[in-house]
């Protein structure tokens, strides 16, 4: 079980995944959003005990690292389903029928934007714009990007997840 | 060796390029044919991808779009001799989509293999920055200004006199920083440079470097590009490798680092200062004007802001001269812009044109009219913040001073397209939502006045005092436009207004079910 962390606790180790991240950096403060990527990477999400680690290695508070960590879609504090399914929402793929697109897949899941599967297999995000706007509509699966995008395409992809 | 092309581009990997590659691969070695497949880039035509391309002695035959399960029919028809095909489209150099176009940066598109830096110095390549390593940065500065190029990413700014500001202030270390964050809906011309011709944007950003004296770069690629950041890096790591980046360039006393950086998905990192805070490590939260960039900008040094296509225009102003580029375009808008046609559109891509082009002619004459084949009934131009227009003003010049005196603008160049099943009113309120999502939170008009507009929407929509809250967001979008600190709030109301003015109808729903009852 992950150590528990309260604000006045300083004694995190330097056993924490993102201290070698951080080093791998450099420890340099302005690499910080490269460093939470490559954190969640690793971890399937920015864990609560990693932020004051890496506020530590990089000489930073921890509001600051909490603050950018809250501010970027990208980023998740809490853990996702073991796939991430982004839904492009944007005009070019709403012009493609994108919003039905959206609440099929919401209806065929059973879940709704930004929420994750009860099997805890798809977390269905929205995003905006993936640059295939000429072939919309279109998704990204586990940074995959997939055009020409329909619903049974979108199912078939789905299935091919649980195998 | 039969030389076989299919693209890299993530617009035909998103089709399935990559399996199509496979099944040539696997079909030519089972009938022991001799293949050399290139992964080319995209021509640039997303309704024909996977577009693939045969050398044949009369030039380059495409066939698209393909799939998977055609392949063994291309075979069987011996496409890799150039043979007729049903999905056959003979010489591309003859394809009226490509053959109208003036294409000046995208010169390479589909014709390369985008990491290949033979391929890319046979084509012209480098050919700016040999240049430029000759001269000094005032010279520089002096062929961007008079080349009339002004700022892709949308707000037209002039590149020369923002160079020159850098050029003439003197500091420790100054930067240049290519602002990739390429949010919004309908746009991928960028993509498509660093997808497809990564050493032109490299060539153009250390050319902007040469220009002001500035050592180190930065590329800010949104993270939902993974394969443009993955081919900027192995260009850049290339361009190091034979003295193109890095110290001493080409042997010379000029040098030039360039570092890929990922954004994490906020559309306002597309906002230059907020851009700027986000290299740092922080929230993108856009900071106040002045001090501008040029005077302090990365890490509070002077540096040169550009976006990817004015980047990408540089090496040919460098090359063929400023007069050159400055011969194709109207008024104070020169050059080309590649303009991205996307959406509802039967065939959709890049057209790199003369600025004063149509968008009748782009929609019609490139594009073939609405992909569903229902009726036009409106166009975005510009992304997200830009305009919703009527058919009424397609006939329009694309130059940054007619749009802008018509309440519109041209922006990056994206062009989406929708037919009559749109509701007009979904839209704007859409992109009140957007700017919600999407604000940084640091001025009050953008952060409250999204929210309090999607809700005045609504209750236009549901008839609620229809005529006091249609006012009342014209007022709130006019405290928007006057009141917010940057062009996310500030042009918010574009989209908006213009879909209350040109699409009434829209919003007046309850009362057109009444009347037709």
């Amino acid at each position: 079980m992950a150590k528990k962390t309260t604000l006045i606790d300083l004694h995190f180790g330097k056993s924490d995944p993102a201290t070698p991240i951080c080093a791998r950096y450099g420890n340099k403060p302005d690499a910080l959003l490269e460093i939470l990527h490559d954190v969640q990477h690793e971890l399937g999400h920015l864990p609560e005990t990693s932020l004051p680690a890496i506020a530590h290695a990089l000489n930073l508070s921890r509001a600051e690292v909490y603050g950018v960590a809250t501010f970027y879609h990208d980023f998740h504090l809490k853990p996702t389903g073991k796939h991430s399914l982004k839904l492009c929402s944007a005009e070019a793929c709403q012009s493609m029928g994108g919003r039905q697109l959206i609440a099929a897949v919401e209806k065929y899941l059973k879940v709704k934007m930004g929420e994750t599967t009860a099997d805890g297999l798809v977390t269905l995000e929205a995003t905006y714009c993936l640059g295939l706007c000429a072939s919309a509509p279109a998704i990204m699966i586990d940074n995959k990007p997939v055009a020409r995008m329909n619903v049974e395409k979108m199912k078939s992809i789905v299935e091919g997840l649980r195998t | 060796m039969i030389k076989i092309y299919v693209p890299r581009d993530s617009s035909a990997k998103a089709v399935g390029a990559g399996e199509v590659a496979l099944a040539i691969a696997a079909e030519a070695a089972s009938q022991k044919i001799s293949v050399q497949i290139i992964r080319n880039s995209t021509r640039g035509m997303a309704w024909l991808e996977t577009f693939v391309e045969v050398e044949t002695p009369r030039g380059r035959v495409g066939y698209g779009p393909i799939e998977v399960g055609d392949v063994k029919r291309l075979f069987a028809a011996k496409f890799y001799e150039g043979a007729k095909h049903q999905l056959g489209h003979g010489l591309i150099d003859e394809l009226p989509f490509l053959k109208n176009q003036e294409r000046l940066t995208f010169v390479r598109a589909g014709i390369t293999d985008p990491v290949s830096l033979v391929d890319y110095i046979a084509n012209d390549g480098f050919e700016g920055l040999k240049k430029a390593l000759n001269m000094s940065g005032a010279a520089i500065v002096t062929e961007v200004t008079e080349s009339g190029l002004r700022g892709r990413g949308g707000a037209a700014f002039p590149t020369g006199i923002k160079w020159k500001t850098v050029h003439d202030t003197s500091a420790d270390q100054k930067y240049v920083c290519c602002n990739a964050d390429e949010g919004d809906s309908g746009t991928f011309a960028d993509r498509m440079v660093m997808e497809g011709d990564p050493f032109m944007l490299i060539e153009g950003m250390t050319i902007a470097g040469l220009a002001a004296g500035a050592t180190k770069g930065f590329i800010y690629i949104r993270s939902e590009y993974p394969d443009a950041i993955s081919t900027m890096k192995e260009a850049v790591n290339i361009a190091v490798a034979a003295k193109w980046l890095g110290q001493n360039i080409q042997s010379t006393d000029h040098s030039f680092e360039l570092e890929v950086r990922r954004g994490a998905g906020a559309y306002i990192c597309g906002e230059e200062t907020a851009m700027l805070e986000s290299l740092e490590g922080k929230r993108g939260m856009v900071r106040p004007k002045p001090p501008i960039p040029a005077l302090e900008g990365l890490f509070g040094k002077p540096t040169i802001i550009n976006n990817v296509l004015s980047f990408a225009a540089v090496p040919y102003i460098l090359a063929r001269g400023s007069t050159a580029y400055k011969n194709y375009g109207m008024g104070r808008s020169r050059g080309t812009l590649p303009f991205q046609l996307a959406g509802n559109i039967k065939q959709g891509g890049l057209i790199e044109k003369a600025f004063g082009v149509t968008l009748r002619t782009l929609i019609n004459d490139f594009g073939g009219g609405t992909f569903t084949g229902r009726k036009l009934r409106a166009v975005q131009v510009g992304g997200p913040l830009g305009s919703y227009l009527p058919d009424s003003q397609l006939d329009l010049p694309m130059d940054y001073e007619t749009f802008a005196a018509n309440a519109a603008m041209v922006g990056h160049g994206g062009v989406v397209v929708f037919d009559d099943s749109v509701d007009m009113a979904a839209q704007a309120r859409f992109a009140m939502e957007f700017c919600a999502i999407e604000s940084c939170g640091k001025c009050t008009p953008c952060r409250i006045g999204s929210t309090r507009g999607a809700e005045t929407i609504d209750k236009i929509v549901a008839g609620e005092n229809r005529d006091a809250n249609l006012l009342l967001l014209e007022d709130l979008c006019q405290t928007m436009t006057d009141g917010s600190l940057c062009a996310m709030g500030g042009l918010t109301p574009m989209p908006v207004m213009s879909a209350v003015k040109h699409f009434p109808e829209d919003f007046d729903k309850p009362a057109r079910l009444q009347a037709a009852e």
